[in-house]
């Protein structure tokens, strides 16, 4: 080992005069542009503005009418009464369906946590049945339920049901040992440990659960309605975009689906978003 | 029951978990006594199956042979006479606020009425100097808070005795040494038994009052000795951890330096 020169020991004095900045607040335009609001009402001015250009180049009201003509058609059917009507039908026989489902859910999943076998049955249901698509099951469950709002609730309910399961069985079996340790030392009941310990430890799958549930319901609601909209009395969205379509009044066709992409808009960046932030956002549970 | 009478009893106890394919035994009759105010040392290597005794003395797992008394009485259950401080920075509920972890704890189990839990739990975290903190969110904490916070919940349930599982493993070498003075100066303040796991010999030797040695896997104890005093010196500290180290490792005190921190 050679022999090296001795390096002296160094302090510094350390001062913040004389620093350029410290904390400043960010200016306004960046303030705005961090709004996902804002960024968001950019996107669809955007996708609006594209519309309105294709179609006015396009100049054919038949096959793609124009954002204008549209907001026109959706105006008119307001004010009819024709398409308030059909929403709320529709959005009735959803939120039947979409309950039932949750419900039916919760009670599989509860018997999945509680039991082996319960867990071994959700599992072997869920692969036989989620693959298959919902609007497969209409015509027999015409054939069971009659032409009416029963066969529409039971195609519902099988939309809904798998992927809330699914969704929030992961979710249960996700939470960390660690906090179910937690939980039962503080001796917390059977219902108290699934109310206060596994729900919000499982949220953000029951929330994914809940969200394409919540998807897959529509989807297929309309679906029914347009392959099958007759089947259910007065009609809702999907009749009225199928009626449409057969007198060739396409802007009103448009505005039918333009209802329902403001539902499906409106749902998720009013209730879901807002539940997410919250609850688990301002938990640290998602970023 | 005067402070002599053990407080816990852990006699002859075989530990034995399942793995997917193997059946492990974690400890093989240990046996040790824990009086009221120790601050008993569970010492030993990775995979001594230290860490499943305190499970085991939380509740969570039944012994195959021996027994575990509290009290005189056998452990067959989780229960808030026994809190449990874990290693992992996840114990906190992320749902909950840092007061609101702690008022859950204690009316959870029953132990106090909303009022009274409020009061308490300010009245702990004021102890280990979180009440500015009071309505964060655990993820906005750095690691030696959470832990702290853990600490606090685990001494507002005021449980016969605490269970530490290497509750400051997790953190980096300059938190984990304000956190034994902070362990210790709380200590002196309300004289808790805890029940304290680490793998760490100048931890052992610095937090407990007692410390239990444990041979690796499966776990046997090696040696029960006395802890060091807090105002031990350096020196006398560190003949203590070189004595240890010979013990635990089977080699002649003095040679080499300790792997351990």
């Amino acid at each position: 080992m050679t022999e090296r020169p001795a390096r002296p020991d160094v302090v510094h004095t350390v001062t913040t005069t004389g620093l350029d900045v410290v904390e400043r607040p960010l200016g306004a335009g960046a303030r705005l542009w961090a709004s996902g609001a804002v960024r968001k009402t950019l996107v669809l001015a955007a996708l609006a503005g594209l519309w309105e250009g294709y179609a006015r180049a396009l100049d054919n009201a038949l096959l793609f009418p124009t954002l204008s003509s549209t907001g026109a058609a959706l105006l008119a059917g307001l004010a009819s009464g024709d398409l308030p009507r059909a929403a709320v039908y529709t959005l009735g026989v959803l939120l039947k369906g979409y309950a039932a489902g949750l419900l039916l859910a919760a009670l599989l999943t509860a018997l999945a946590s509680a039991t082996r076998l319960g867990a071994d049955l959700l599992e072997t249901l869920t692969a036989m049945f989620n693959p298959l698509p919902s609007i497969a099951l209409l015509p027999l469950a015409l054939i069971w339920f009659g032409l009416g709002e029963g066969s529409v609730i039971f195609v519902l309910i099988h939309a809904v049901l798998w992927a809330v399961a699914l969704n929030t069985h992961a979710g249960f079996r996700a939470v960390s040992p660690t906090l179910r340790m937690v939980g039962r030392n503080y001796g917390l009941s059977p219902a108290g440990y699934l109310t206060r310990i596994l729900i919000p430890g499982a949220f953000p799958s029951i929330l994914t659960g809940l969200k394409v549930g919540w998807a897959f319901a529509w989807r297929t609601l309309i679906a029914a309605e347009l392959v099958f909209g007759v089947s259910s009395g007065s009609g809702g969205l999907g009749w009225y975009i199928f009626e449409r379509k057969n007198q060739l009044l396409i802007p009103d066709v448009f505005a039918g689906l333009l209802t329902v992409i403001l539902f499906g808009l409106f749902v998720e960046h009013a209730i879901f978003k807002t539940v997410e932030r919250r609850t688990i956002r301002r938990w640290g549970m998602q970023i | 029951m005067t402070d002599s009478d053990p407080l816990l009893q852990v006699d002859g106890v075989t530990l034995q978990y399942r793995t997917t394919d193997h059946l492990v035994t974690a400890t093989y009759r240990v046996s040790f006594e824990v009086r009221t105010a120790d601050r008993f040392v569970i010492l030993g290597p990775s995979g001594c199956g230290k860490s499943t005794l305190l499970k085991a003395v939380g509740g969570f797992l039944r012994p195959v042979e021996g027994r575990i008394l509290l009290g005189g009485v056998t452990i067959d259950a989780p229960g808030p006479d026994r809190v449990l401080v874990f290693q992992e920075f996840d114990q906190l509920l992320p749902w909950k606020t840092v007061k609101d972890n702690i008022t859950f704890a204690l009316t959870a189990s029953r132990t106090l009425s909303n009022r009274e839990a409020d009061a308490r739990a300010r009245h702990y975290l004021d102890k280990v100097h979180l009440t500015p903190f009071a309505d964060s969110y655990p993820h906005t904490l750095s690691g030696g808070m959470k832990q702290r916070v853990a600490i606090a919940r685990g001494m507002a349930m005021e449980p016969r005795i605490l269970l530490m599982d290497e509750p400051f493993a997790a953190l980096d070498a300059l938190t984990r040494t304000q956190m034994q003075a902070e362990l210790l100066r709380l200590w002196d303040d309300t004289r808790f038994t805890v029940l304290f796991v680490t793998h760490s010999i100048p931890e052992a030797v610095r937090v407990g009052s007692r410390i239990l040695l444990l041979s690796a896997h499966p776990g046997q104890v090696r040696a029960e000795l006395a802890g060091g005093d807090p105002d031990d010196s350096d020196e006398a500290r560190t003949a203590r951890v070189a004595h240890i180290d010979a013990l635990l490792f089977d080699r002649p005190a003095g040679s080499g330096r300790s792997q351990h921190d």
